[in-house]
């Protein structure tokens, strides 16, 4: 079907900034000296739907190649990646892992290599094409720690983070009516109300952080499995944050955006959907008990890809397998081991690893359909998959020649926009230090709608001339000369971004089960937590991977 | 009071019959004027097009007080009372203007033009007049307030000149309800339109939006002689006109013009006679002459002045050279304008000396502007020197060049975090390792007088580098007291005579009461200075909002 400028540019924006935006519109501006260049890009989706069929039968595999290891890790995002990392550091080598993707990294992938548009070599070398930042572990998180340490992170104490890895100052800065401000917090015009509000939240947010259950853990800790489960606490999982903030008299516009923001920034979600469970999460476990002050921002300039980067080298070339299609993940009779089917998505061919241990580190929507005991458990429930959902993602880089103008508070790290649906851009450069010249923008639109499917629908019906419109109608609002100052534009879409923890999901009994093993099946993904966080995928990578060292010493032994 | 009795041609028809009786008595009146030939009612006009004049006077009046309120907060700062005053004075002078009205007996179309054009050509250029005066603070004001009252009392005068050229086309009711409804109308057009579409979406500079209004008034003012032409004299019509097109071609000239006259007012600011600015892709560079001293502007502030320059760089580079152990191999960050080159190249040992400066306009100007390469002795041209256009710190981090002997450290004082991150613990660890082992580097580090808290947060960020450090200070005529840290990787004490005599300003007597701060300088606990908590960007911006 055709679409009409506005139908499509209310499909990204929102139909209300889209007709605020157009109505100031003049076609004389909206025509760039040259057409601007870019594509979508995407996962394999075609590839990941043939799952939706049921899987190709074990007799193809019986004849197909074989490789024989001592663990497989299914999955090349940072959970499988983490779990080679910590079998790696156990001593265990024999391994191989399995990606369905050309690259590893997952939604931690980040572009690496000069900019191709912008022929300069002041211009960013890396960007990312998602996860950004990680934020300073506390003392609890060992495992997290070490890491850091290994990548030079942190100072010789093991704790501090060096300098360079935390965020430049000036972290954020917000554009509002006409002009950037410092910080997120519109203080401009805010009352005497909405800064006692602020205030108060803030203190509530501390007191939340220092609060702990009756066995003495903290009640919100990131990894969750370092925080409390109690009922007491877990309840809140029941009603969504915008009730919580009702119920506690946070009733002020500006508090209610940046608490807004945050949802959509972590969890791709509005306030109405977010669990308030989470919402607490984000807040709460991001301060330091000891004190009181919140936790650091980690990041570099091409993203969480940094870590990516390291964790692979955990893996030499040859057990690493991409382009290979997961359809199959079969335990052997009388605990022998495992067996994986996956399938070349170039060639089309069968192959086989057999293995005595697997670590399956997929989105639990992959997991379900290819663990065989899964399967067949959940086959003819109607309701399979249907318990979690995954919000859709726009990501786009945009490549500058050189900086576009603006006015009022000088450049960020984050540029959020108010009143905006995307959460703004981060600037590539900042953390290297350069404030002039070319850059890359990355720029973040989570599709937050009530039903999943529709942000999918989204995501997925518009072409990219469109998301390109969409993407400069929003920014032309903040820098006018813009499209004069583009060289390139690349929009990656991803269909199943981030589990959201919605109301009622975080907490749901079934999802507190799945990450118990199956026979010789281990299981690592943040999905297991029922919310998208490096430091979740993390830790399941690295327990996965104990549980398997601890299996194969004691067999061994 | 009068009214309208204008001279009507012989081709014209009376009033109509709405004003006949109301202006019939007056006739008389009129007849004292010098109409060729006086009628007994004032000639037809169209009420509508004069209400839509009412319509643009009303948002013109409006802007150009938006305008001044504007001009006046960017420069004398205080919004809440630059808006009440021009607001008030504003108002006031309107009042003032209607009053006066009631003296203006006769020819009233004719006047009403005329009041247009001067309010065209005031309310015009009063944003380019007032960027002319910015330089002087009281002249400002002067002007300020002056313009503002004219234009007031301008635009006061239109409307009731208006009501009384319509009154013969209108009900008083009528009248009276019309023309405030379109004026009150033009004062919320003028005010959206100047600040969201002009101010935040068309992002169009203030000076302009006064001049773009300006000739919008002035296009009334010619249409007006059309639309009122049957008050007009045939004789003066044409008069009329080219006044109007005189004023209009003279704001489009100053529209044209007006980015060569607000470098004008630059030049007011500046003081001296500006013998070359230009915009580069990083800062503004202003290069003054006059009094006998040459000055270098950058963004505005000050970076030398040829009369006291030695003492800055003589103190930036000869303690260092006097501690340090080797001389050959030296750094220069920041410092493009070549000074601190020359006291380098008067050691004999200096081999090589790279210089790393963001800016190629400014290594470029001393290079090539007369006035400045006399005073750099052609420093950049000398054989031993290296340019390098990056970012200093960048540059420390990704081309790990060294070790260095001696490097001197001469950026902008912090007063954006874009530059302050020159200052943090960070880029101090990085130009520690470019260092050799027993290596130095001098560092300008505020004023320690006039930023204290900034001058020992410098100073505590080196230390938390693991730097070891002796600061000290001058006293520069155009600057003020102004500090530096001398800083090693071993512990260094301070140098006790120097290695290089014939100096303009140092001597082994002055050298070590350099080291020494009296009372008022003396350390004072300051944070440390961090990438990701920036505190000296606070702690200068705050001192510096103390002294101005």
């Amino acid at each position: 079907m055709r679409w009409s400028r506005r139908e499509v540019l209310s499909l990204i924006l929102g139909a209300p900034l889209a007709t605020r935006l157009l109505a100031c519109d003049r076609p004389s501006q909206r025509e760039t000296p040259r057409e601007i260049e870019g594509r979508l890009l995407g996962q394999d989706h075609r590839a990941g739907h043939r799952l939706r069929s049921s899987p190709p039968g074990d007799d193809i595999f019986a004849r197909a190649p074989v490789q024989t290891t001592e663990v497989v890790i299914v999955g090349g995002g940072p959970a499988g990646l983490a779990a080679a990392y910590q079998l790696r550091r156990n001593g265990q080598r024999g391994m191989r892992l399995l990606e369905l993707e050309a690259e590893l990294g997952g939604t931690s992938r980040d572009h690496r290599g000069p900019s191709e548009a912008l022929a300069n070599t002041r211009a960013p070398h890396a960007f990312p094409w998602g996860a950004h930042y990680i934020t300073q572990p506390l003392d609890h998180n060992r495992p997290l720690q070490s890491l850091l340490s290994d990548m030079g992170v942190l100072e010789s104490d093991g704790r501090a983070v060096r300098e360079q890895y935390l965020v430049r100052d000036p972290k954020e800065r917000l554009f509002y009516r006409g002009f950037f401000y410092e910080g997120l917090y519109p203080a401009i015009g805010a009352t005497q109300e909405d800064r006692r509000q602020w205030q108060r939240f803030g203190a509530k947010m501390q007191a939340l952080a220092r609060m702990r259950d009756g066995q003495g853990r903290p009640a919100f800790a990131i990894p969750m499995r370092y925080g409390s489960d109690d009922p007491t606490i877990t309840e809140l999982d029941r009603i969504s944050a915008a009730t919580w903030l009702t119920k506690h008299g946070f009733t002020s516009e500006r508090l209610r955006f940046c608490v807004d923001y945050a949802c959509r920034d972590d969890y791709g979600l509005t306030l109405h959907d977010t669990s308030a469970w989470a919402m607490v999460l984000y807040y709460a476990a991001r301060i330091d008990p000891a004190t009181g002050r919140g936790t650091q921002v980690i990041t570099w300039p091409q993203g969480n890809g940094a870590l990516v980067a390291f964790l692979r080298t955990s893996l030499a070339a040859d057990q690493v397998r991409s382009h290979s299609l997961v359809v199959d993940v079969v335990p052997k009779p009388e605990g022998t081991g495992v067996s994986v089917h996956a399938i070349d998505t170039r060639s089309g061919k069968p192959m086989r690893v057999d293995a005595r241990c697997a670590i399956v580190a997929t989105p639990a929507f992959v997991t379900q359909r290819i663990v065989r005991p899964i399967r067949e458990r959940t086959a003819g429930d109607a309701d399979r998959g249907r318990q979690v959902d995954y919000g859709a993602w726009m990501v786009a880089n945009l490549h500058l020649s050189e900086r576009p103008q603006e006015r009022g508070f000088e450049q960020a790290w984050d540029t959020v926009l108010h009143d905006s649906p995307s959460l703004g851009y981060v600037n590539a450069t900042h953390q290297r230090g350069r404030s002039f010249g070319p850059t890359v923008w990355t720029y973040y639109l989570p599709m937050t709608d009530r039903d999943a499917r529709a942000g999918r629908r989204r995501l997925f019906e518009p072409d990219y001339s469109h998301f390109r419109d969409a993407i400069l109608l929003d920014l032309r609002r903040a820098h006018r000369d813009l499209p004069q100052k583009l060289a390139r534009l690349d929009v990656f879409r991803w269909g199943h971004g981030m589990i959201q923890p919605r109301v009622g999901t975080v907490w749901s009994p079934t999802r507190r089960t799945t990450s118990q093993p199956l026979g010789p099946i281990h299981f690592a993904h943040t999905d297991l937590s029922g919310l998208a966080l490096f430091e979740e995928a993390f830790e399941h990578g690295v327990r996965a991977a104990n549980e398997v060292t601890a299996v194969l010493r004691g067999s061994n032994g | 009071m009068t009214d309208p009795q204008n001279p009507v041609g012989p081709q014209e028809q009376p009033g109509g019959p709405a004003a006949s009786d109301a202006t019939a008595t007056r006739s008389s009146q009129a007849g004292a004027l010098p109409p060729p030939r006086p009628t007994a009612a004032p000639a037809p006009v169209t009420p509508a097009l004069l209400l839509l004049t009412v319509l643009v006077i009303a948002t013109a009046g409006l802007v150009y007080e938006l305008l001044a309120g504007a001009i006046a907060t960017s420069v004398l700062g205080n919004s809440l009372r630059q808006y009440s005053l021009t607001i008030g004075v504003y108002l006031f002078s309107m009042g003032v203007g209607s009053y006066a009205s009631k003296f203006i007996d006769r020819r009233l179309a004719e006047r009403f033009v005329d009041v247009e054009y001067a309010a065209a050509l005031i309310g015009g250029t009063q944003g380019l007049l007032l960027f002319l005066a910015y330089g002087h603070a009281v002249a400002f004001s002067l002007l300020l307030y002056v313009t503002l009252f004219a234009i007031g009392m301008l635009v006061g005068i239109e409307i009731p000149l208006l009501m009384r050229i319509l009154r013969s086309e209108l009900d008083f009711k009528d009248l009276v309800a019309k023309v405030l409804t379109f004026d009150y109308l033009g004062a919320l057009l003028g005010s959206l339109v100047f600040s969201i579409v002009l101010v935040e979406f068309l992002m169009v500079p203030l000076e302009q939006i006064g001049l773009l209004f300006g000739l919008l008034n002035c296009a009334v003012g010619i249409l007006s002689t059309w639309i009122l032409r049957r008050r007009i004299y045939p004789a003066l019509r044409l008069r009329l006109r080219i006044k109007g097109t005189v004023v209009a071609a003279t704001l489009l000239c100053a529209m044209f013009y007006s980015g060569r006259l607000r470098a004008l007012g630059e030049q007011e600011l500046y003081g001296d006679r500006i013998i070359f600015a230009q915009q580069s892709a990083y800062q503004r560079l202003v290069v003054t002459a006059g009094d006998g001293r040459v000055q270098l502007f950058l963004d505005g502030n000050l970076q030398f002045s040829s009369l006291d320059e030695y003492r800055y760089h003589e103190a930036l580079v000869h303690p260092a050279m006097a501690a340090a152990r080797r001389r050959s191999r030296i750094l220069v960050l920041g410092g493009g304008d070549g000074l601190a080159v020359r006291e380098l190249l008067r050691y004999p040992e200096v081999e090589t000396i790279t210089l790393v400066d963001l800016d190629p306009a400014v290594t470029r100007l001393a290079r090539t502007l007369p006035a400045l390469r006399k005073l750099n002795a052609g420093a950049l041209e000398d054989p031993r020197v290296e340019l390098v256009h990056d970012d200093a710190m960048v540059w420390l981090d990704q081309a790990r060049r060294g070790p260095f002997d001696v490097a001197i450290v001469d950026f902008p004082d912090p007063n954006n975090f874009a530059l302050g991150k020159l200052y943090t613990r960070r880029f101090y660890q990085l130009l520690s390792s470019a260092l050799s082992q027993e290596g130095l580097a001098a560092v300008q580090s505020t004023s320690p007088l006039l930023s204290r808290e900034s001058f020992w947060c410098v100073e505590a960020s080196m230390r938390a580098a693991g730097l070891h450090t002796a600061p000290y200070h001058v006293p520069i005529p155009s600057f003020g007291e102004w500090g530096y840290v001398l800083v090693g990787r071993a512990p260094l004490a301070p140098p006790r005579s120097l290695r290089q005599k014939g100096l303009r300003y140092l001597n082994d007597g002055v050298l070590p009461g350099m080291f020494v701060f009296p009372q008022d300088m003396a350390r004072v606990d300051a944070e440390v200075n961090r990438l990701n908590h920036q505190v000296l960007v606070r702690y200068y911006s705050r001192e510096l909002s103390r002294i101005f």
